[in-house]
């Protein structure tokens, strides 16, 4: 470093850059953490050895893990999620667009919708959709359609209709969030350009609106997954349901719990990684370097590990 | 000699605030046309109305001969619309003092996207012209690179680079050097002084009075949404009429 500057320089007058020696201290000493760690490791033993004590039958988890009841229960919850997600979506963009239209009738209607169905729980909306036989007997959409209300009204609906109408509320917020944060001066130029509100909507609006949507949106498909366990209580058949029954019919009750547990968490898991590889693409101009995959970070630690004996700085 | 902009009386308020309080000026075609004036004085507004981004109240604005976002018939105005004003866009270039470029496309994507979008032109053939663009703007080796790679002057000459792929008639500037740092200004005058010299009609709104001496043809001083002093640049900024030209130039030469 310092001969490549005293090239560069006619004299002495050019400030050199000045080797010094690294500075050696004894670190401060943290004895708050090494017992704030011995007491948690104290505690995780007690909680180990309390489950170990207790009547639980391990065994059960391994055998029924393949069960067919519980892969068609998987099967049932990853579906519910993604059609759940799919009509939350879509009603989230329809309710979105709505809200910030300048027709004060839409705007008007959106934000009444979002009021109600953000403002309830959404068990009381699943009760609702799935009690409603009581006050109609049948479907009659005139010419189109007509039908027992039993017929139509069937648990995979109900739980359907519950969760998707529930999340379209969420999702119309977030949307919503997404537009707003995309700089007016972008549609300007945009117009200036000559394109038309549709394009400059498609081209310009969405995508940098999709880096503040996907994060959130994430989110609500992990969260969505496990709210799909709340349609056990109107008698859709998923994967708690499931496991449920396995459990009472065989006694291991417990065992089969923690068995739908070990599942969800196996699938929250794979769409936190589906989740990060997509923000990481929507994030692409944002930032000067992006996050870094697992890959990369291997490849980048071995790359260090091999050159920390010749001395040479990794980059 | 044509006029390439014309305003006749030209109003605009926002809200209750009057912005622009009867404009009258003309700009010829193949003419550098210089707004000047302090902030707040109305000249950002005046050059947002030639594209049709402020709706005027009152007064009649021409480009190249048409009515701006409106269509006379008889004594009725009929308001254009959308996609009519987006068509008149298209020959209007506009500079953004914020540069406003798309930071989800690379130097090259901002540059083509409209005259793919827009016009329709093949892919291939719009990244050809917007290569040779930015080679204009000096800026060929920074095609793959994302706005917030580039430099403020970096970024404002693919901005105008952008403007220029759609082969406008007329270019509008609003103050595109004032959110450069010092250093990074000269690029871009330089950019503009040779678009000026290839015969670009330009109307720029400026705090760089250097640049309106040397490069303009004409140049208007506004205050408070009027016109209070128009002429030659080297006149009006060497022998100023006016009271109020006097004092504003007196602070800013």
């Amino acid at each position: 470093m310092t001969t490549d500057i005293s090239k560069k320089g006619p004299g002495d007058d050019v400030p050199k850059v000045r080797p010094a020696e690294a500075i050696k201290a004894i670190p401060v000493r943290h004895f708050g953490r090494y017992v704030a760690a011995v007491l948690a490791i104290g505690v995780l033993a007690t909680i180990v050895y309390a489950f170990s004590q207790g009547d639980i039958n391990w065994g059960a988890i391994p055998d029924n893990f393949f069960d067919d009841r519980i892969l068609r229960g998987v099967r049932e919850t990853l579906i519910l999620t993604f059609l759940s997600m799919l009509i939350g979506v879509v009603g989230g963009v329809v309710l979105a667009v709505m809200r910030l239209s300048k027709n004060p009738v839409t705007s008007s209607i959106a934000w009444f919708y979002i009021w109600f169905f953000r403002g309830t729980p959404v068990l009381v909306q699943l009760f609702v959709w799935f009690n409603l036989g009581f006050v109609f007997d049948y479907v009659n959409l005139g010419p189109v359609y007509k039908d027992e209300w039993s017929d139509f009204m069937t648990p995979f609906l109900t739980a359907l209709l519950g969760l998707g109408l529930n999340e379209a509320a969420y999702m119309a917020e977030i949307c919503r969030a997404g537009l707003l944060s995309v700089d007016e001066g972008q549609t300007e130029a945009a117009h200036a350009l000559g394109m038309s509100h549709n394009k400059t909507l498609r081209r310009v609006v969405l995508p940098q609106a999709m880096r503040v949507v996907v994060p959130p949106t994430g989110n609500e498909f992990i969260n969505m997954l496990k709210t799909t366990s709340l349609v056990a209580a109107v008698q859709y058949y998923e994967l708690l349901k499931y496991a449920q029954d396995i459990g009472t019919s065989s006694g291991a009750t417990v065992e089969a719990l923690l068995l739908a547990a070990c599942w969800y968490l196996i699938m929250t898991s794979v769409l936190s990684v589906g989740q990060f590889y997509l923000e990481r693409y929507y994030a692409r101009g944002s930032s000067r370097s992006l996050p870094a995959t697992p890959f990369q970070k291997i490849k980048a630690n071995m790359l260090s590990l091999s050159n920390r004996g010749t001395g040479g700085v990794p980059q | 000699m044509t006029a390439m902009v014309t305003a006749e009386n030209v109003h605009k308020s926002f809200g209750n605030v009057e912005v622009l309080k009867g404009i009258d000026l003309e700009v010829e075609t193949g003419e550098v046309f210089c707004l000047i004036g302090p902030s707040g004085s109305g000249k950002s507004t005046f050059l947002r109305c030639i594209n049709h981004l402020e709706k005027i109240n009152a007064g009649r604005l021409y480009v190249d001969g048409d009515l701006v976002g409106y269509r006379q018939k008889g004594d009725k105005l009929y308001e254009l619309k959308d996609s009519e004003v987006a068509l008149k866009r298209r020959d209007i270039g506009m500079v953004f003092q914020r540069f406003n470029l798309f930071p989800h496309m690379t130097a090259l994507e901002n540059v083509m996207e409209a005259p793919v979008q827009v016009k329709g032109v093949a892919k291939a053939e719009a990244r050809e012209r917007a290569g040779q663009l930015l080679d204009r703007v000096g800026l060929a080796d920074k095609a793959g690179n994302y706005p917030s790679q580039l430099s403020g002057g970096q970024q404002q000459r693919v901005a105008i680079a952008r403007a220029l792929a759609m082969d406008p008639k007329l270019m509008l500037f609003d103050e595109p050097t004032s959110a450069l740092d010092p250093e990074l200004v000269g690029d871009v005058l330089d950019v503009m002084r040779d678009l000026a010299e290839s015969g670009m009609t330009m109307v720029v709104v400026t705090h760089e009075m250097g640049f309106a001496r040397e490069v303009g043809d004409s140049l208007v001083f506004m205050d408070e949404g009027v016109v209070v002093e128009s002429g030659h640049p080297r006149d009006v900024l060497t022998n100023p009429r006016q009271e109020r030209t006097q004092s504003f130039l007196s602070k800013v030469l």
